[in-house]
């Protein structure tokens, strides 16, 4: 028989399934409720509604496209403050954090701040015919911006954890940094640099706040999914609007699922001698 | 809204108590631009309640988008009051049976205490000659409006604009939805908010011309830097009545309904017409408006139910799920 360290399976079990089911199964149940009034038709003709597609691939494709910018930034980043010292870095350190703490609104608003053609940075940028704010640019900007300390919290331990007898040992056969790089550090971050690119992903797609101040709003062009949904609110069309939460929240189950089962291959890889 | 759950522990202690010493608490439930309009208004209902019944009156107010308000209302937000942008949000907290279908004839003037028009705020010694709606789609001219489907305020806009073509020598259904989609063309950025789309102009500097309320420009001329604004009255506009009315279902569990009733007739009191006027309402009443004459320019206008008929076939025709504004609006 097992040691363990609590007792009480059944009953921690029970807890759990109770309070995952109270806090999270038992409003995406009532979700899924009120959207099944649209019926399937209705879901298709949403479905194929020119508009809702382009406002799902801005808020798919932008996240994607933020994780995926967050990754290397990430992990550039990280890199910097685990492997160096230097003044100021516990400082930058705290900083990362800011995006979790800061309310969303105040997050697009500053944004917009300073991307607007008369802000800080805008009027710099948009006479070079780079404009962000209002534009779909914005709203990866702001996208990257709240995705951002996910990656980097989550890489840092692992980084932090790695032994630099394993770079020495690549060192002595042979290896230059480069190579040390790609094929020895690398693949044991891969992981969970994929874990952090789920979760920045899975923070921008639901992203709110932030994006509507900067995004522009304009149907077909810079309009997001949960825009839409608040749309349909305004319109007191709850099931409508349920049912597209419904598909974004789909839409987020298969990614998640995708980079998991790519976190699990990645590892099986990293692990085996080569 | 973060305030709604303290406003519901409020609402739920207030309904605790027992009604001794005749303490009364209302809930107002209203849209965003009217904070300061309904603090000054409150203390003064206050103070009359008082002195005429000896009773202390305690009311507690909820700002949000007007259609989030409705929708908090109908789900259970314990309003005794409501006062939102446009009557369509209070239809539909009547559609699900909490007050009376006909509220709107209840108290005078559509129900009504002040109304606003919509105008043009445009850039300092307007540059771009912005004189009525025509000017809003020549070229190069870039015009700041919120979204009308996240906002009640900018559907005002919307037939307003709407309105004016339809006004013209000639003009019909047609040439109106020809002239609203070249207009919306000429907008860069669809805030989902009446003071979203005032920042944008005021604050980012985009845009040339920014269509708002006239209590809304009025303010923003009044801000820091309001100066650099010109406010232009268009040659005709819509004459925007926001609605208020009494929740009769929640009145009556709270026991509230005579005071409610009195504090929305106080809207229409000449002292409620004046702070009305202060925060750049039009008042209804002629002889306050007679003393506000310079703020308020005289300026031809059309009421919805004149054009529109009502707002239930307005919301129909214009603003609901693949109506005229997802036909015509940016992006089509």
């Amino acid at each position: 028989m097992r040691r363990r360290v609590l007792p009480g399976f059944g009953l921690s079990l029970g807890y759990t399934v109770t309070y995952l089911g109270l806090i999270v199964l038992l409003p995406l149940a009532a979700l899924a409720w009120k959207a099944s009034d649209v019926g399937f038709a209705g879901l298709l003709r949403l479905l194929s509604s020119p508009r809702t597609l382009a406002a799902l691939k801005l808020s798919f494709g932008g996240a994607l496209l933020a994780a995926t910018v967050n990754v290397f930034i990430g992990l550039l980043v990280t890199w910097a403050l685990v492997r160096y010292r230097f003044p100021g870095r516990r400082v930058l350190d705290a900083f990362i954090d800011l995006p979790f703490a800061l309310p969303t609104a105040v997050a697009g608003i500053a944004l917009t701040a300073v991307y607007a053609p008369n802000g800080w940075l805008g009027r710099w940028l948009v006479p070079l015919g780079i404009s962000f704010a209002y534009t779909p640019l914005g709203v990866l900007l702001a996208m990257v911006f709240v995705g951002f300390p996910f990656v980097v919290r989550t890489l840092q331990p692992v980084l932090q954890s790695l032994e630099q007898d394993v770079e020495d040992a690549a060192e002595s056969l042979g290896a230059t940094g480069l190579q040390t790089f790609l094929r020895v550090i690398l693949p044991t971050l891969v992981p969970t640099l994929l874990t952090g690119f789920a979760l920045a992903l899975a923070r921008a797609v639901g992203e709110y706040g932030s994006v509507i101040f900067i995004a522009g709003n304009i149907p077909m062009r810079s309009e997001i999914a949960p825009l839409l949904i608040v749309q349909r609110l305004e319109e007191f069309d709850y099931a409508t609007a349920a049912a597209l939460g419904v598909v974004m929240l789909a839409f987020s189950l298969v990614l998640l699922v995708l980079v998991s089962a790519l976190q699990r291959w990645t590892r099986r890889w990293a692990e085996v001698p080569r | 809204m973060k305030l709604r759950p303290l406003l519901w522990a409020f609402a739920a202690t207030a309904l605790a108590l027992p009604a001794v010493g005749k303490d009364v608490t209302l809930l107002n439930v209203s849209y965003d631009p009217t904070r300061e309009l309904y603090k000054a208004v409150n203390t003064a209902f206050i103070a009359d309640w008082k002195a005429k019944h000896g009773d202390t009156v305690t009311i507690q107010m909820s700002h949000g988008g007007s259609g989030k308000q409705a929708r908090a209302v109908v789900d259970g937000l314990p309003a005794d009051v409501v006062t939102l942008a446009l009557a369509y949000d209070i239809d539909a907290i009547a559609d699900r049976g909490l007050l009376a279908k006909d509220w709107q004839t209840r108290l005078p003037e559509n129900a009504s205490p002040y109304t606003s028009t919509i105008v043009f705020l445009v850039r300092k010694g307007n540059p771009k000659g912005i004189r009525d709606w025509g000017d809003l789609v020549k070229t190069g001219v870039q015009v700041v409006t919120p979204n009308p489907k996240t906002s009640g305020g900018a559907r005002w806009n919307f037939l307003a604009a709407w309105g004016y073509a339809l006004k013209l020598p000639g003009g019909n259904d047609d040439k109106a939805k020809a002239f609203v989609k070249t207009l919306f063309q000429h907008v860069p950025v669809l805030d989902t908010g009446a003071r979203g789309a005032t920042n944008t102009f005021t604050q980012r500097g985009i845009g040339d011309v920014l269509i708002a309320w006239e209590n809304e420009a009025l303010l923003a001329k009044k801000e820091p830097g309001g100066d650099q604004f010109d406010i232009v009255v268009p040659s005709i506009t819509i004459l925007a009545e926001p609605p208020v009315a009494v929740v009769d279902r929640n009145a009556a569990a709270h026991g509230t309904r005579e005071v409610a009733d009195a504090y929305l007739k106080f809207l229409y009191s000449p002292q409620a017409q004046d702070i009305e006027a202060r925060n750049f309402y039009r008042p209804r009443s002629p002889e306050v408006a007679a003393k506000y004459a310079a703020q308020f320019p005289k300026v031809a206008t059309f009421t919805l139910a004149e054009v529109f008929g009502d707002w239930r076939k307005a919301q129909a025709k214009f603003f609901a799920e693949g109506a005229l504004f997802d036909q015509i609006g940016p992006g089509n």
